[in-house]
């Protein structure tokens, strides 16, 4: 998992490299959020997280907010499509839009299926028991990706679906979550911090004592979290949604030229400036 | 289509818009007032009290999911009315008004009672507190419909 990690960020940063060595433009930020995700998926899969994870509900919930969530949301900002696009010779870039466009590609990419690999993946993860092996976690953070891309991407997607089933399936996902998180506070999940303090997995909650109690408030509280924790990053999913809807929606669109949605040359800087009713109303 | 017949379907179409606008926002007001407040705050509310039947936990889950997306959709298709000079406030607040009132109605009826999701406070007698919650719920559903009725009578 950390080599795959690793070369995910030496092969963008060598495709970026690339870019501007034909004179093109690769936006910073966008390299920024790459390196980011990758950033916050080795948090998730490696170091002190990780390993408290093993008997700690609360270090579990936000390694899994981080690999599922939060990771997934800075790659698929980091346009990765976009950029190989640019990168790589025409031919091959002919190779990949084709590939991108092809049946099997198109049924993984529609926000049904990949909402369903996703929320469907972690309700068997959590109700099951499933150990947390390098595939689990590769199928994390991959439908993560796949979803949010689904949803929001900025990458070229040739047969996006409409606003209207992308929001249908943000808010379904969104409940799954929701739901998730607060049935997994009822019913700690089994095959983490109770097979070592012994508490019967199934058991009657508040029936455990000593380390078992202390394993149900990590269960209780690594729940809250991933509820809460969840909402923050969904949240930033829906501003953005609704941003490409606000802009797609604006009615002075068609008077301007049309324009990449990454740029492909650095834009001039404008100087912010107060909107002109506020200036209005000031002086 | 004539041209009066055409600024009258805009009209029409803005009307939609500012009550669709408003009904979103009031809803999730509603839901983030309830979050914050009766859970957070006052702590009356429980997380979850884990005696919850299934289809509750649903409900509450597609609740919770609907109400922080039509907050944020609601706050950008205020900002689009603005943009096009749409806006009008009184179909805008009825709706924002009937939105709350019909969350409020809706937790405290079917989730509140029916479902069982979670009571309003606990170790107390409900009786007081659950009139209080749904007249102020019908309250401003009433309010709501009055500012809707007055909207369509006098287009803004």
């Amino acid at each position: 998992m950390i080599v795959l990690l690793a070369s995910a960020a030496v092969a963008y940063l060598v495709a970026a490299v690339a870019v501007r060595r034909v004179g093109g433009w690769w936006p910073p930020e966008r390299t920024a959020c790459w390196l980011a995700g990758i950033a916050a998926a080795t948090a998730a899969v490696t170091g002190p997280i990780a390993e408290a994870a093993h008997h700690d509900f609360r270090a579990h919930a936000a390694g899994h907010l981080l690999l599922g969530m939060a990771a997934p949301l800075l790659l698929v900002l980091g346009a990765p499509v976009t950029l190989a696009l640019r990168a790589l010779p025409v031919r091959h870039g002919r190779g990949l839009s084709h590939l991108l466009a092809s049946p099997p590609v198109r049924l993984l990419t529609h926000p049904v299926t990949a909402g369903i690999l996703n929320a469907g993946g972690l309700w068997l993860l959590y109700t099951t028991g499933l150990p947390h092996t390098a595939a689990v976690q590769f199928h994390v953070l991959a439908a993560g990706y796949l979803f949010t891309a689904a949803i929001i991407g900025p990458d070229p997607a040739p047969h996006r679906a409409g606003p209207r089933t992308r929001a249908a399936v943000l808010i379904a996902f969104l409940a799954a979550h929701a739901i998730l998180a607060k049935y997994l506070y009822g019913h700690p999940p089994t095959g983490l911090p109770h097979a070592e303090t012994g508490h019967p997995p199934t058991g009657l909650p508040h029936a455990g004592a000593g380390a078992g109690a202390a394993a149900e408030t990590h269960a209780e509280a690594g729940a809250q979290l991933m509820y809460y924790g969840g909402d923050l990053i969904d949240a930033v999913l829906i501003v953005l949604f609704c941003r490409q809807w606000y802009r797609a929606a604006d009615p002075g669109r068609r008077a301007r030229t049309a324009t990449a949605r990454i740029p492909g040359v650095r834009p001039p800087r404008v100087p912010w400036r107060l909107p002109d009713e506020i200036r209005e109303a000031s002086s | 289509m004539s041209a009066a017949a055409s600024t009258q379907a805009r009209a029409g179409a803005a009307t939609g818009r500012n009550v669709l606008s408003g009904a979103l926002l009031g809803l999730g007001a509603a839901a983030f007032v309830d979050e914050v407040v009766f859970h957070q705050l006052l702590h009356w509310h429980h997380f979850y009290d884990k005696s919850t039947p299934a289809v509750g936990l649903v409900s509450d889950g597609l609740f919770h999911a609907f109400s922080w997306f039509a907050t944020i959709a609601g706050l950008f298709l205020l900002a689009d009315l603005r943009r096009r000079a749409w806006f009008s406030s009184s179909a805008w607040w009825g709706g924002l008004l009937a939105g709350a009132g019909a969350f409020q109605l809706y937790d405290g009826t079917i989730q509140h009672k029916l479902m069982g999701l979670h009571q309003i406070r606990y170790d107390v007698d409900l009786t007081a507190y659950d009139w209080t919650w749904n007249v102020i719920a019908v309250a401003l559903i009433v309010a709501g419909a009055v500012l809707l009725a007055r909207s369509h009578r006098r287009p803004a």
